[in-house]
């Protein structure tokens, strides 16, 4: 994929965003893109957005779950980036920033150490990782009725949205096992998932570990001071305003979100 | 709820049911000959079939709910949970070869199971008044085998099968009642190494000791209650997942080990 296709797709996606609506899938227009043309794409997207002034504050690991891999039918996962205005603590305004919004129960990683693959190990992750937060993901896509292939997903960021952490309930990594911890989200006070650790490739740290040698490919470090989204452990959830959920986390507390 | 079938139909079907489970041969559902019969009847079915193993000397080691998640309820279409009882020859070790023609269609379900230190009784029992009566808790694994062809039944069906009860292994790794929050205890299973199920506590009621709560109230409708030092498995935090020969299956607890069991 040339360079000017790779600017334009990208630019229509950050014009998708700014303006909340949906375009077609790029797949359809440009059926042999690649993965890599794909990253291409979305680092385009991310750079209109530092552009506009928004800070990258973290990374996110998408397409975790056995699920998802098979309905996008790739047996990896993505990555995507998370700014500063992602970030909301309790409230979420989804009704005037997100398209189509579904919100995943999550761990996420505070990094008090870089981690720069290749060769970073689990041991190196939980060395490298301050703390452990109960998160919420909302997901989001730029594109017709989530209708994405991979590429798609991977152009748009890894179908970012905005995210809430815990700060409070942040736990030190050494005093809880991250593949056997369970999950259990309620929406509106009713149980509507329930998962564990080893929902996302088979242990959270897997996770991490997979984005930092992967992000070393591209010259890409994750920083100390980052938050990392390591991917759901639950299944994806609609949401609209005025629905709150809560994700709680064992041995590790809870996080919870108004949708306004 | 009024009881439809003669002690002598109870008797019969007792013997019926029953005799699918010891010769391990499938039948069709009992709701298929009487139609009519309720969920009173059913469980005078049960407690017959108890009686016969207790008469012919098995001792009875536990108790047992059954579709206790609402994903199960729903998966087998029935409308609320039904409880069985644990037989000793049902009993296997952690780490045992389990012979797989002990079984019909066995299939493999991750639980916790409590240890109570007092009796409970009656139709109002709290998760704290459980918890409070609870001497340990500890990680089981249950081995289902409905005696009924292709697991097809109805609620009746299942509680007349003692609730499809034929199995049972539990972990060493036993902990006191407030050690956690028992909702959010996360649970992975393996089967062959690959992941195939996982899940947490509250998957089971909003909370295992709800579970146990729920069995003090049905066995009111006997006149029974949990006698203090009773065995209970609160039933799957996890889908069931068939078992064939050679399979090997291991379950990892939150902070409470893991359970291994395979099929010869």
């Amino acid at each position: 994929m040339d360079k000017d296709t790779i600017l334009s797709l990208g630019d229509a996606l950050y014009d998708a965003l700014s303006a909340r609506r949906t375009i077609a899938p790029l797949t359809d227009a440009h059926p042999d893109m690649t993965i890599e043309d794909a990253y291409q794409v979305s680092l385009r997207f991310l750079e209109r957005r530092t552009s506009a002034g928004e800070k990258v504050i973290g990374k996110k690991i998408g397409v975790t779950s056995k699920a998802v891999m098979d309905m996008l039918d790739v047996r990896q996962p993505d990555f995507g980036f998370m700014t500063d205005a992602m970030r909301y603590d309790g409230e979420m305004p989804i009704s005037s920033t997100l398209i189509q919004p579904r919100a995943e129960g999550e761990l996420a990683f505070v990094l008090k150490k870089d981690l720069t693959g290749p060769g970073v190990t689990n041991a190196d992750v939980l060395a490298a990782t301050e703390a452990v937060l109960p998160c919420f993901e909302v997901v989001d896509s730029r594109i017709d009725d989530w209708k994405i292939k991979i590429q798609d997903t991977v152009s748009d960021n890894a179908s970012c949205g905005l995210f809430t952490v815990n700060e409070a309930a942040a736990i030190d990594p050494r005093k809880i096992d991250l593949a056997t911890c369970g999950m259990v989200v309620s929406k509106n006070g009713k149980m509507i998932s329930n998962g564990a650790g080893a929902a996302a490739m088979g242990s959270p740290v897997n996770c991490v570990a997979w984005l930092a040698n992967t992000l070393g490919q591209f010259g890409i470090t994750l920083n100390a001071g980052d938050i990392i989204l390591s991917g759901s452990l639950v299944p994806l959830e609609p949401v609209t305003a005025g629905d709150v959920m809560t994700v709680r986390v064992g041995g590790v507390g809870d996080c919870t979100v108004h949708f306004t | 709820m009024s009881r439809t079938l003669s002690e002598q139909q109870v008797k019969e079907l007792a013997e019926h049911v029953e005799a699918a489970e010891l010769d391990r041969v499938e039948i069709l559902k009992i709701t298929d000959d009487y139609p009519d019969m309720s969920f009173a009847d059913a469980t005078a079915v049960q407690w017959e079939i108890r009686r016969r193993k207790e008469n012919r000397g098995n001792k009875i080691v536990g108790l047992k709910m059954g579709l206790t998640s609402w994903a199960k309820i729903h998966q087998m279409g029935v409308e609320k949970p039904c409880y069985g009882f644990l037989a000793d020859y049902f009993s296997y070790a952690d780490g045992a070869k389990v012979p797989f023609n002990d079984f019909i269609h066995p299939k493999v379900e991750a639980e916790v199971a409590f240890v109570t230190n007092k009796d409970l009784r009656g139709r109002d029992v709290t998760v704290d008044e459980v918890l409070a009566a609870t001497e340990l808790v500890v990680p089981a694994v249950e081995i289902i085998d409905s005696r009924y062809k292709d697991f097809k039944f109805d609620l009746t069906s299942v509680m007349a099968d003692n609730s499809s009860s034929r199995g049972f292994v539990i972990g060493s790794h036993s902990a006191t009642p407030d050690a956690c929050d028992w909702s959010t205890l996360g649970v992975v299973m393996e089967k062959n190494g690959e992941i195939v199920q996982l899940g947490a506590g509250a998957a089971v009621l909003d909370h295992p000791a709800a579970s146990v709560a729920m069995l003090a109230d049905m066995l009111a409708d006997v006149d029974e209650y949990i006698p203090a030092g009773t065995f209970v498995m609160t039933g799957g935090i996890t889908a069931a997942v068939l078992a064939e020969p050679g399979d090997t299956f291991t379950v990892r607890y939150q902070n409470l080990g893991s359970i291994t069991l395979s099929f010869a």
